[in-house]
């Protein structure tokens, strides 16, 4: 489980997360939403230890995320953010291998090679182990840099806003992609996401974020209702069944 | 079955990938010591006795250099995540300039001329690791680790530096001038010797740190929250960066003088040369290329232009034009 009880981030004065406590990590795939400057993104990156906290304490399977080492919580905990630009040139089967590093700081087992060898197929990236990152197509790019954080074979999974800058078919083949991860391997997945539908269609649970506080937290049936998603986007979604997933309409 | 011809022949490609940036670094070592063999022993008038083991202190010198300028420079560009960066462009050579005018100021040249030559060099280096690491780990720890802010606040920085020596080096009496002067810039032609025994156990002590972090130097190049997110302390690993770079600008910088674009041609030469980006391959690849470009620099220098210049213009010229190359062909990212 990850706890977050009581924490807070401020820049300047203005508080980002506002004294948030929270349990994640209960089911399968969990989302994030909420309107840009909820907090959404700064919340997963001090659960990822990537920003500091500024008040209360995050644990992951009961390990302080301020004292533990990098190290260990680096075999608990994958993260993977936004922008993945890199500057080092790298095929895929190199970048995959990277995900192994918290167990062979860089000198490769053969239980790493097939952990690489299995996130290169979950993901249907073969075809490309050879092609470097800048060769490769926008949705293809995510996919490898989702197999990294595969390999590195952790309980729990954080992405944030993982359908950025991918069309609707790649968009529908990650999250499926997702989906199977967190039903064949138990793991458990956090995503920040902005698309409200993606998130009621493929989620278990889901968390509101609003103002820097969680407005709710419960099953995906539950956010997904009219008057939640309207307070929390200040606008009027209406939301229907289609085809039993509750979908919302709020484009005009 | 199509998936069988897929599955034989891509252990193949696999193997060539895997294969040929090993392959590039021995052509390159080859060319190394090729160069080096024909510095030594092409053209010598009059006795061999003399004329190799004098060659050959300008070899070391240029080897040494080498590798302080080639390795310090790719450490740079791991940090910040960019490849048209410089130690030099970032204000860490002027910095050393500004400690030595700042020890000739305080204590006066006789104090520079009288103190152990050794002595001199460790408190300099120790006075330049302590301060740029202070330095740049504040410009680090920003709120927004802005890559433009950064390059920004160091070129600031440079100038101050450069101008503070330049003020300092106004006042001091013109006798300490010269020694300060002389200082700064030794020529492949007469490197200290002393110095040169320093520069080596330094680049020893730097190698046989940095031997042993390659692969976590490839985590770095991944970027902070990458490296973050994998188990490395980054703060820690760049901290640790910052200094052995500190190190080798100090190294170079007391060997030859700034030299700016030097390191840039050699690690973007070594990028492009070897297709990969991991250290292993990387490091010993711009030490090489340095070798090759100093010590057949010279040579051309010597033999095709007859000393009429100097290797530092040769070089800041061919850099320079790579640079402007980088700038148009890529952007600054």
């Amino acid at each position: 489980m990850i706890s977050i009880s009581q924490v807070t981030k401020r820049y300047g004065r203005q508080a980002v997360v506002d004294d948030v406590s929270l349990e994640l990590g209960g089911c399968g795939i969990t989302s994030i939403i909420g309107p840009n400057g909820a907090g959404k993104s700064t919340l997963l990156s001090m659960v990822a230890r990537l920003l500091p906290l500024d008040g209360g304490t995050i644990t992951i399977d009961g390990l302080d995320v301020r004292t533990t080492p990098g190290s260990v919580l680096a075999t608990k905990v994958a993260v993977l953010r936004q922008d993945n630009h890199l500057a080092a040139r790298l095929t895929v089967q190199d970048l995959v291998s990277f995900g192994r590093y918290p167990y062979s700081k860089g000198r490769l087992t053969s239980v790493d090679r097939d952990a690489i060898a299995r996130a290169i197929g979950y993901l249907d990236l073969e075809p490309f182990v050879d092609r470097f990152l800048d060769e490769l197509s926008g949705g293809q790019r995510q996919r490898a840099f989702i197999a990294m954080v595969l390999a590195q074979d952790t309980d729990y999974v954080l992405l944030d806003e993982p359908l950025n800058n991918l069309d609707l078919r790649h968009a529908v083949d990650i999250m499926k992609l997702l989906r199977a991860a967190a039903d064949d391997t138990g793991k458990r997945i956090v995503l920040v996401m902005h698309d409200i539908n993606f998130a009621s269609v493929y989620s278990d649970e889901i968390v509101a974020m609003r103002d820097g506080r969680v407005v709710l937290h419960g099953p995906s049936s539950e956010v997904m209702q009219s008057e939640v998603l309207g307070l929390i986007y200040d606008l009027p979604i209406d939301v229907r069944e289609v085809d039993g997933e509750r979908i919302g309409y709020y484009y005009r | 079955m199509p998936t069988d011809t897929l599955t034989l022949s891509r252990p193949a490609s696999v193997l060539a990938y895997t294969r040929r940036p090993g392959v590039r670094l021995g052509i390159l070592a080859v060319l190394a010591v090729a160069s080096v063999v024909v510095f030594l022993t092409v053209d010598i008038v009059g006795s061999w006795d003399f004329a190799v083991p004098f060659r050959a202190r300008k070899v070391y010198a240029m080897v040494l250099v080498a590798f302080a300028i080639g390795v310090s420079t790719v450490l740079f560009q791991t940090i910040t995540d960019n490849r048209i960066l410089t130690p030099s462009i970032m204000g860490f050579d002027s910095l050393y300039l500004l400690i030595q005018t700042l020890v000739v100021f305080v204590f006066g040249a006789s104090a520079l001329a009288t103190v152990d030559e050794q002595v001199k060099w460790v408190v300099e280096v120790a006075l330049m690791v302590t301060f740029s690491t202070l330095l740049f780990r504040w410009i680090f720890a920003g709120a927004k680790r802005s890559i433009y802010l950064l390059v920004l606040v160091g070129i600031v920085f440079g100038t101050l530096f450069r101008s503070l020596s330049s003020m300092m080096q106004r006042m001091l009496d013109p006798a300490s001038f010269a020694v300060l002067q002389d200082a700064f810039f030794a020529s492949f032609n007469a490197v200290d010797e002393q110095l040169m025994l320093m520069s080596a156990i330094a680049i020893l002590l730097v190698s046989l740190v940095g031997m042993r972090m390659m692969r976590v130097f490839d985590v770095i190049g991944l970027g902070e929250s990458h490296a973050i997110g994998l188990g490395v302390n980054h703060r820690r690993v760049v901290t640790v960066m910052l200094v052995l770079i500190a190190i080798l600008v100090s190294v170079s910088t007391a060997l030859v003088g700034p030299i700016t674009f030097f390191g840039l041609i050699v690690s973007n030469l070594a990028y492009a040369l070897l297709g990969t980006s991991r250290h292993a391959f990387v490091l010993p690849a711009t030490v090489l290329l340095g070798v090759i470009c100093l010590v057949g620099g010279q040579f051309i220098l010597e033999h095709v232009f007859a000393l009429d210049t100097a290797l530092s213009v040769v070089i800041e010229f061919a850099g320079g034009i790579l640079f402007i190359v980088l700038l148009l062909k890529r952007g600054v990212r």
